[in-house]
C-alpha cells in the first residue's frame, strides 16, 4: 500500500521546567495516500504534538517519521520550511490571515517564498480562490469577510502549492455548525476530486463523521483506530439543509 | 538576491509601515534629526574650511615673503621690518639666482590719505614692479596694470585696490581720474577686482598700488641709508613642491649677498605664508570633524529608537512569523523581510534628514551669513550612514524573528 505518512514508534518528550511531559509514548501509524482521516481525543492526548509532527513544525524525540517517501526527523530548519512550502497545506483554527491584506495575496504567501514569477504567482492565487468559491472576494480584506469565508481563503492558500496533504487542526472549531459543513464539504470535495490526502484534528465527533478513518489519542497513545464504513456526506446534508447561502464552491 | 526581489519587500516592509504611521514617523524622527545634524554641522564645518582655503589662496598660490630684518638680531629681539636690510638688488638676485623661484617682487611701504574731489580715505600703499600682481593673483577689474616702463621712468600712475575706488568714486569709473596721495597728483592706471579678506583679517582691497621708483620719489620717501632698500620681497616658486626649495635659495642666496657669517643670525626673515595659514585650515577641519561627531551622536540614539521599534514589531506580529514559517519561510526569509524594514525606515529617515540638513544649512547661511558648504560627499556618507544604520539596529529584532519556533510563534496570543 503507497503511504503518505509512515510513523513508527514516535515518541515525544518536553521538559517544562523540572517536569518531563511525555506527549506521544510511542506510536506508530500508517495513512494511505488519499485518505481522509480525523484525529481525535482530549486536549493533552497528545494529537496536537503528532499534528505538529506531521506539519514538519516539531521533530520527535525518537521514532521515526516519513512523510512522502522521506525521513523528516533527520532534516534542518530550512529544509523543514522547504517540505512544509511543497507538500503540506495548513489550514488552522484561527485562520491565520495576514490582516490588512487582501485574500489575494493571502493566497499568494506560499508562492512568495518559492520564488514565483508575480505573474504565475497572481494566476494560482486566483484559481486556488476560485476553487472555494470566492474569486469575487479577491480584493477583500479578512475583516470583510466572514469566518466561513476567511477559512475558505485560508483552505486556498493552503491547496495553491499544490500539496500532498492538508493538515488541519480544528478547522471548524471557530465556526457555527452549518458553515463548519461547508468547511468539511470543501475538504471532502479536495479529498476525493483531487485526491489530497487530509488529516483533520477535531474534539467534534459530528465533524470526524465525515473523515474515512478516526483515530482516537489518549495520554499519548492511539487507543482507537476505525474505519467509517459510511462518512457522512457535507454536500448531501448542506443540500437537506434550508437554503440559506449557496456554496459557491460545490 | 536580485533586484525585483529586494523591490518586493521594500514595497512589502512600505506597507508594514504604513500600518503604523505615527510610530514610524517618530521612529524616523531619531534618524531625521540625526542625519539633519550632522548634514549641517558638516556643511557649516567644511564651508569655514573653504573660507579659508579661499582665503588662503588670495595670497597667491606658492607665495614666500622676505621681510627686512630678523625676529633676533645678536640675541636682541626685534620685529621683522625693524631694519631696512633688503634692497631692490637682492630681489633682482633672488630672480635671476634662484632657479626654483619664478617670478619676484620688490614692495615698500606706506600709507596717508588720498583725495578726489571732496572725498579723502586713509590708505597703505605698495610701490612696486608689474610682477607684484601677478604673485598675489591680483587681476584688474577696469584700466590696466602699470607696467615696467612706468616702474624705469617713474610715471605718476596709481592702481587703486576696490575698497579704496569705492570710497573715493563710489559707482562712476576711477580708471583715468587724478586722484591725490600725499598731494602729490596720480593718474589712476586701473581697479583691482576684489579679493576680500586676508587670512589674518586685512581687507586685501584697501590699497594702492604704485611703481615702486614712483612711491619712492614722491610719496614714501627714500631711505637715506639705502635708496635701493625695500621693506619686503615676494617672491613666488614654480610650484607647491619647490616651497621648501626655493625658500632655502633665497635665504642661502641673501646670506652670501649679505655677507653673514655661519654663526650670524638671518637679518630677514623668510617666511611661508601657506604653512602659517595651513594650521588656521586643520584647525577649521578638526572642528568640522569634531561637529559631525557630536552630530554623530543623534544619529545613533535614532538607531537605537529604530532597534526599539523593531522589538516591539517582532513581538506585536509574532502570529504573523509563526504562519510565515509554517507555510515555508524560511530563516533569510524572515531575517530580510524584518531587515528591509528596518533599513527602509533608516533610509527614508535618512532621505528627509539630508533635505532637512541641506535647509537648514542654507537658512544658516542666509540668516548668520555663514558660508556653508554641502558636498555631495557628505550626502552620500549620510545616505550610506543611514543604511548602515538599519542593518546594524535591525539585525537583532530580525535575527529575533527568524529565530522563533513556529509553534510557540503561532499559539502566540
Amino acid at each position: 500500500m503507497d503511504h503518505i505518512i509512515e510513523i513508527e514508534n514516535l515518541v515525544k518528550t518536553y521538559r517544562v521546567g523540572d517536569v518531563t511531559v511525555q506527549a506521544l509514548r510511542g506510536v506508530s501509524l500508517n495513512i494511505e495516500r488519499g485518505d481522509f482521516v480525523a484525529i481525535m481525543g482530549p486536549s493533552g492526548s497528545g494529537k496536537s504534538t503528532l499534528m505538529n509532527i506531521f506539519g514538519c513544525l516539531d521533530k520527535p524525540s525518537s521514532g521515526t517519521y516519513r512523510l512522502d517517501g522521506v525521513s523528516a526527523g533527520e532534516l534542518g530548519r530550512d529544509e523543514l520550511a522547504e517540505i512544509r512550502n511543497r507538500k503540506i497545506g495548513f489550514v488552522f483554527q484561527q485562520f491565520n490571515l495576514l490582516a490588512r491584506t487582501s485574500a489575494l495575496e493571502n493566497v499568494e504567501l506560499p508562492l512568495v517564498y518559492t520564488e514565483t514569477p508575480a505573474r504565475e504567482r497572481r494566476e494560482r492565487a486566483m484559481l486556488a480562490l476560485a476553487s472555494v468559491g470566492l474569486a469575487d472576494r479577491a480584493d477583500h480584506h479578512p475583516n470583510q469577510l466572514s469566518g466561513g469565508q476567511q477559512q475558505r481563503v485560508a483552505i486556498a492558500r493552503a491547496l495553491v502549492n499544490r500539496p500532498q496533504i492538508i493538515l488541519a487542526d480544528e478547522p471548524t472549531g471557530a465556526l457555527d455548525s452549518r458553515t463548519g459543513i461547508e468547511i468539511m464539504a470543501i475538504f471532502q470535495q479536495l479529498n476525493r476530486a483531487q485526491g489530497i490526502s487530509t488529516i483533520v484534528v477535531t474534539h467534534e465527533p459530528d465533524i470526524a463523521a465525515y473523515a474515512n478513518r478516526n483515530i482516537h489519542f489518549r495520554d499519548g497513545r492511539m487507543v482507537v483506530d476505525e474505519h467509517i464504513g459510511q462518512p457522512r456526506q457535507a454536500l448531501e446534508e448542506l443540500a437537506a439543509l434550508p437554503q440559506e447561502e449557496l456554496v459557491e464552491a460545490v | 538576491m536580485n533586484m525585483k526581489k529586494i523591490l518586493a519587500s521594500v514595497r512589502i516592509a512600505l506597507r508594514a509601515l504604513q500600518i503604523n504611521r505615527l510610530r514610524s514617523s517618530l521612529t524616523m524622527l531619531g534618524i531625521i534629526i540625526g542625519v539633519a545634524a550632522v548634514i549641517s554641522m558638516v556643511a557649516v564645518g567644511s564651508g569655514a574650511t573653504a573660507r579659508i582655503q579661499e582665503q588662503i589662496a588670495s595670497i597667491g598660490s606658492n607665495v614666500i615673503i622676505v621681510l627686512s630684518g630678523s625676529i633676533t638680531s645678536n640675541g636682541i629681539r626685534l620685529g621683522s621690518g625693524a631694519a631696512q636690510t633688503l634692497s631692490s638688488d637682492d630681489a633682482k638676485a633672488i630672480a635671476s639666482e634662484c632657479p626654483a623661484v619664478a617670478a619676484v617682487a620688490p614692495a615698500v611701504r606706506g600709507s596717508g590719505q588720498v583725495v578726489y574731489g571732496n572725498n579723502n580715505w586713509f590708505t597703505s600703499f605698495q610701490g612696486t614692479t608689474p610682477d607684484y600682481l601677478t604673485i598675489r593673483d591680483y587681476t584688474m577689474q577696469s584700466g590696466s596694470a602699470f607696467t615696467t616702463q612706468d616702474v624705469d621712468g617713474a610715471t605718476k600712475v596709481a592702481l587703486l585696490g576696490r575698497t579704496v575706488a569705492d570710497n573715493l568714486f563710489g559707482a562712476t569709473d576711477a580708471t583715468g581720474q587724478v586722484i591725490r596721495i600725499k598731494n602729490v597728483p596720480f593718474t589712476v592706471a586701473g581697479v583691482l577686482s576684489a579679493k576680500g579678506q586676508s587670512p589674518t583679517g586685512q581687507d586685501q582691497d584697501d590699497i594702492i598700488l604704485l611703481p615702486i621708483s614712483t612711491a619712492r620719489k614722491k610719496v614714501i620717501g627714500a631711505s637715506q641709508a639705502n635708496a635701493n632698500a625695500v621693506g619686503t620681497i615676494m617672491v613666488q616658486a614654480r610650484g607647491p613642491q619647490s616651497m621648501q626649495e626655493a625658500e632655502l635659495e633665497v635665504r642661502e642666496l641673501l646670506r652670501q649677498r649679505h655677507h653673514l657669517q655661519s654663526q650670524q643670525d638671518d637679518d630677514f626673515t623668510v617666511r611661508n605664508l601657506e604653512e602659517v595659514f595651513a594650521a588656521q585650515e586643520t584647525s577649521a577641519q578638526v572642528m568640522s570633524i569634531l561637529l559631525g561627531a557630536i552630530a554623530s551622536v543623534s544619529l545613533l540614539v535614532g538607531g537605537i529608537g529604530i532597534m526599539n521599534i523593531m522589538l516591539v514589531s517582532v513581538t506585536e506580529r509574532t502570529r504573523e512569523i509563526g504562519l510565515r514559517l509554517a507555510i515555508g519561510a524560511k530563516t533569510k526569509d524572515i531575517l530580510t523581510q524584518f531587515l528591509v524594514e528596518a533599513v527602509t525606515l533608516a533610509l527614508l529617515g535618512g532621505i528627509a534628514g539630508i533635505i532637512l540638513g541641506s535647509a537648514g544649512s542654507y537658512l544658516v547661511s542666509y540668516i548668520a551669513k555663514w558660508n556653508t558648504l554641502i558636498s555631495p560627499g557628505a550626502i552620500l556618507l549620510a545616505f550610506l550612514f543611514s543604511a548602515l544604520i538599519g542593518i546594524f539596529f535591525g539585525y537583532y529584532p530580525a535575527r529575533k524573528a527568524a529565530m522563533l519556533d513556529p509553534i510557540d510563534a503561532l499559539r502566540y496570543e
